[in-house]
């Protein structure tokens, strides 16, 4: 019996319901022979889908930087990317996007994305031992942003609080351009013994196919296609695409995964997200060079007559499929057991390429699974691209035509108060961040989150960072400073910048100028990560990050870096510390304050070029900030960015309480000086009898550095002038976001 | 001393409880599967904090049926010393083995921060080593932590010393300002009348390792390593 007996045969206009092009349609005729039956024409349309096949990326994803010195398994060749950490352990880590599910159903919608990056993580073996989130929102003044921002914080916190994961760092900005769609990027990372690792691959005709986890049901189905699509008034109708997260079976199928790996019996492993048994059944297929018959009838359900193209393409969550050596069947089982999770029998790994899927014994569906996958038989399209007009526009700014207010301490309150700069308190109270006792900065807070690595001396340190207003500006410049600034954060901390991970946030690529966003961010990450030597481990695309009303969101290539200590004594915080330490500045002030939160925000001019950046000076301002760390110098390390100087130094202040008195560079214009946000500078603060030390070792690194002045009191003073009290201005930067999102 | 730490499904602070108690106290812990009936000869028995069977009814519901904890309150009702934090806690007050209740926060959020903490005597086993007056700091992490008890209960567990922790400010002081749930009276950690079974809401195992900068949940701790030294 052939898989196309029964039915009517699908036509190009069902494959283009599915989202499928008609040269697409044409492309799987001509592999199959056939025509393909609504079952076979769903797997297509899933696995071809943008969000599983990187079809408009993976041409400019292949230039990126992928090898350095510590890469165990580079991007694309397993779940998420694996750093070699020394010690005989490796750090698994990446960053995913759940950007349309949030769109519709914020709770939801986030916690599922918390849930399926952790999964990728532990699908490898490691076990999470931290997580981040990047959060983007619209104007939050309205009422569906603050519902959105509420829904989604809720469901990352009631998700990861539950799994028992610490979320120790994010980032959070808000913008008119996220009205209607926001950004929910997840980020998680893990540890794993050498040795002990699991790859997502499926080899050994006759070896037995486990599905585990929970039950199969109608949720998320075309998922990968529904985020493959822009967002339109009609999308809510697509609610049955946004999955339904359960962390409590999340924990138990960590718990259950990590033991099943130490039986031995494992040939591979890999986690259902997009796409579900379909994507996991092809891709470990392809990747071991092998077929297999699966018995969609066994699959556990939640509910009675499914469709053979339901279960295939359910992206029901806390799901696993596991190919098991022929014979240690039992081992696998009895550890399912003990975790209250099904383990159930759906196939055999076969010779050849054929996924055979069947139904009470009638085959439903027979692709080559090599032809689904990226890398395989899945298209790639070149796009075209093109500048902007508003892009040569915007190098027209002068500074000259932005009038100085005549009050800066005004403009400083409008600063700390704003939900972009302001404390996002709120937001992080509702995570559990201590939980796993491995969060070193509760305490002892820094640029980058610093996670001990229990049992050794080393700890990581993690950043998440992309300011989306400076890529809109400039996508080539400003993703480099997306790349600089997390690994100026890790290196302020401490911390040796590693790799990154990126999660890739655009609108519809098949717009050419937000294609040309694409293309420069995707080379101003390649320069920047060449520089520092932080090769790309893996990541996500998502397009289609517009809705039909607004146009496209600001171009947000979210970049997770992790950075190593490898001893976790070399730890740097970034508050002030003592009355009467000198505060020094590393880098320049310029006579800059092109596309500030105090620009953009404060005069509401919006189109100016990217802020001052330089490579090279960015690169040795790090390698100076590391020297002094290690040698013991300085007892503070902050860096400046959002809200420039100002902000800054109020941060450092209110750590401790502790205050300032600096003056400022009357070279260039005050407002410029204190909330300008040229790029490549580093506050510190030095001992009085380590200054002359401090002074030659900068020296020694050629980096331009400056006396700013020193910590004194409890008040805030530029140039003899207060800023007023760091209690006062505390309360404002503490309370601002709950004041606007409680009211 | 031998320590039994319960480890239920969804318990996710177990091993936390563990680190502490073995490589930092090092003390002999054993694991206490909830599906056993066999506690291991433990002199003491944690229950640890987390999410017990998802604890998607109220916290602590659930666990509280589960096999172990027969043996746990024949245990306890044998006079064995059992300590419950945060969903351990939760559990404790399910099962009837303290008085009161936890209920949501007030502010109807989960709340993960560092609060401060008072002893209110130290005539319990949890508090002898903790100074009088002295407010620790140690981390909350709950959406159900509020205390609650009717006021003849209160009332008596006042009188008869039960009243393990309070909220308070850095400096000592309960006040409003420094209750993070709205819990009777600022109440952060009771005992039973027995004074056996503990159970208290702030995470003392968080603030236990020098490596996270905060040391003030050794305190707790050392109380009860003080049944070893006595």
């Amino acid at each position: 019996m052939t898989a196309t007996a029964k039915e009517s045969l699908p036509n190009v206009d069902t494959a283009k319901k599915l989202g499928l092009l008609p040269e697409e349609f044409d492309k799987i005729k001509s592999i199959l022979g056939r025509t393909p039956n609504f079952t076979e024409l769903s797997i297509y349309s899933v696995m071809w889908s943008e969000h599983c096949s990187y079809k408009n990326s993976i041409l400019w994803l292949k230039t990126l930087p992928k090898d350095g010195p510590h890469m165990l398994a580079k991007a694309g060749e397993e779940n998420a990317g694996l750093v070699d950490i020394g010690g005989g352990l490796g750090c698994a880590f990446k960053i995913e996007s759940h950007n349309h599910p949030s769109a519709l159903e914020p709770y939801q919608g986030a916690a599922t994305g918390v849930g399926g990056i952790n999964r990728d993580i532990f699908t490898m073996g490691a076990r999470p031992i931290a997580q981040l989130n990047s959060l983007r929102f619209g104007d939050l003044k309205l009422d569906k942003t603050k519902w959105l921002m509420k829904g989604v914080v809720k469901g990352i916190g009631d998700y990861g609080n539950a799994f028992g994961i610490p979320t120790v760092g994010g980032e959070v900005f808000f913008d008119e351009c996220y009205n209607t769609n926001p950004l929910v990027n997840a980020m998680s990372a893990g540890i794993v013994k050498a040795g002990e690792t699991a790859s997502a691959i499926s080899y050994g005709a006759g070896n037995p196919v486990f599905i585990v986890g929970s039950s199969t049901g109608k949720d998320g189905i075309h998922g990968a296609t529904f985020a493959s699509a822009d967002i339109t008034k009609d999308s809510a109708k697509d609610l049955p695409a946004v999955q339904v997260g359960d962390p409590f079976q999340e924990k138990l199928l960590l718990e259950a995964s990590l033991e099943v790996i130490k039986t031995g019996a494992v040939i591979g492993m890999q986690d259902m997200g997009a796409a579900g048994i379909t994507c996991s059944t092809s891709e470990m297929s392809a990747k071991g060079e092998h077929g297999m018959n699966i018995w969609l009838d066994k699959v556990p359900t939640r509910q009675a007559n499914m469709q053979p193209f339901e279960i295939l393409l359910s992206e029901s969550q806390e799901r696993m499929l596991i190919v098991v050596k022929k014979g240690m069947e039992k081992e696998v089982e009895k550890v399912f057991e003990k975790w209250d999770l099904n383990c159930v029998l759906i196939g055999e790994v076969t010779t050849g390429n054929r996924l055979r899927y069947f139904m009470h014994e009638e085959l439903v569906a027979d692709v080559p699974g090599d032809t689904l996958v990226l890398g395989g038989g899945a298209p790639v399209y070149k796009r075209e691209f093109k500048e902007p007009a508003s892009f040569s526009e915007s190098k027209k700014f002068k500074i000259e035509s932005i009038e100085e207010p005549k009050d800066l301490k005004v403009v400083s309150r409008f600063l700390l108060a704003h939900p972009n700069i302001a404390s996002k308190r709120w937001v992080y109270n509702q995570y559990d961040s201590m939980v796993g006792t491995v969060n070193m900065s509760t305490n002892a807070p820094s640029d980058a989150a610093i996670v001990h690595i229990k049992g050794t001396d080393k700890a990581l340190a993690l950043k998440i960072d992309c300011n989306a207003r400076y890529v809109n500006a400039d996508p080539e410049i400003g993703c480099a400073i997306a790349v600089s600034e997390a690994a100026r954060n890790i290196t302020c901390s401490g911390g040796e910048p590693s790799a990154i991970t990126n999660c890739l946030n655009f609108g519809n690529p098949y717009n050419p100028e937000v294609y040309w966003q694409f293309v420069g961010a995707i080379k101003g990450m390649s320069a920047a990560c060449i520089k520092f030597k932080t090769p790309v481990t893996g990541g996500n695309v998502s397009f289609y990050n517009q809705s039909s009303f607004e146009g496209p969101v600001f171009p947000t290539p979210t970049i997770g870096m992790l950075g190593i200590l490898d001893d976790k004594e070399n730890q740097m915080t970034l508050g002030f510390k003592n009355e009467g330490d000198f505060i020094y500045m590393i880098g320049d002030s310029k006579n800059c304050i092109a596309s500030s939160e105090y620009l953009y925000s404060y005069h509401k001019f919006k189109n100016s070029p990217a802020p001052y950046f330089n490579l090279d000076e960015e690169y040795a301002a790090h390698q100076a900030v590391k020297a002094v760390i290690r040698l013991k110098l300085i007892n503070s390390a902050h860096d400046v960015s959002d809200g420039g100087l100002f902000v800054a130094l109020a941060e450092c202040s209110f750590v401790s309480g502790l205050g300032f008195e600096v003056n400022s560079d009357k070279t260039i214009r005050a407002d410029a000086f204190l909330f300008g946000e040229a790029q490549g500078r580093i506050i510190v603060s030095v001992r009085k009898e380590d200054e002359v030390k401090l002074v030659d070792e900068l020296k020694k690194h050629e980096v331009r550095f400056s006396k700013l002045g020193f910590i004194r009191g409890k008040e805030m003073l530029v140039d003899g002038e207060s800023f007023g009290s760091v209690k006062e201005a505390r309360e404002v930067y503490d309370h601002s976001l709950e004041e606007i999102l409680e009211n | 001393m031998k320590f039994g730490v319960v480890v239920f499904p969804g318990s996710n602070c177990d091993q936390d409880m563990i680190y502490v108690l073995r490589n930092i106290l090092k003390q002999e812990v054993v694991e206490l599967w909830h599906k056993d009936h066999n506690l291991h000869n433990a002199d003491f028995i944690v229950l640890p904090g987390g999410f017990s069977y998802g604890d998607y009814l109220r916290s602590g519901a659930i666990a509280r049926f589960s096999p172990i904890m027969s043996e746990v309150m024949e245990f306890a009702d044998k006079g064995g010393y059992l300590f419950g934090v945060c969903n351990g806690f939760q559990i404790l007050c399910e099962a009837g083995l303290v008085p009161g209740a936890l209920l949501r926060n007030t502010e109807l959020k989960f709340s993960c921060k560092n609060v401060f903490i008072k002893a209110e005597n130290k005539d319990t086993l949890l508090t002898s080593a903790v100074p009088k007056n002295k407010a620790l700091r140690i981390p909350i992490a709950h959406g159900e932590g509020s205390y609650f008890a009717d006021a003849a209960v209160l009332r008596k567990m006042n009188e008869n010393g039960q009243i393990l922790f309070r909220y308070c400010e850095e400096n000592g002081q309960v006040t409003p300002e420094s209750n993070p749930n709205g819990s009777l009276e600022n109440i952060a950690g009771v005992c039973n009348d027995r004074k056996n079974v503990f159970g208290m809401m702030p995470h003392p195992e968080r603030a236990s390792d020098s490596v996270l900068h905060n040391s003030d949940g050794l305190l707790i701790f050392n109380s009860l390593l003080s049944l070893v030294t006595s």
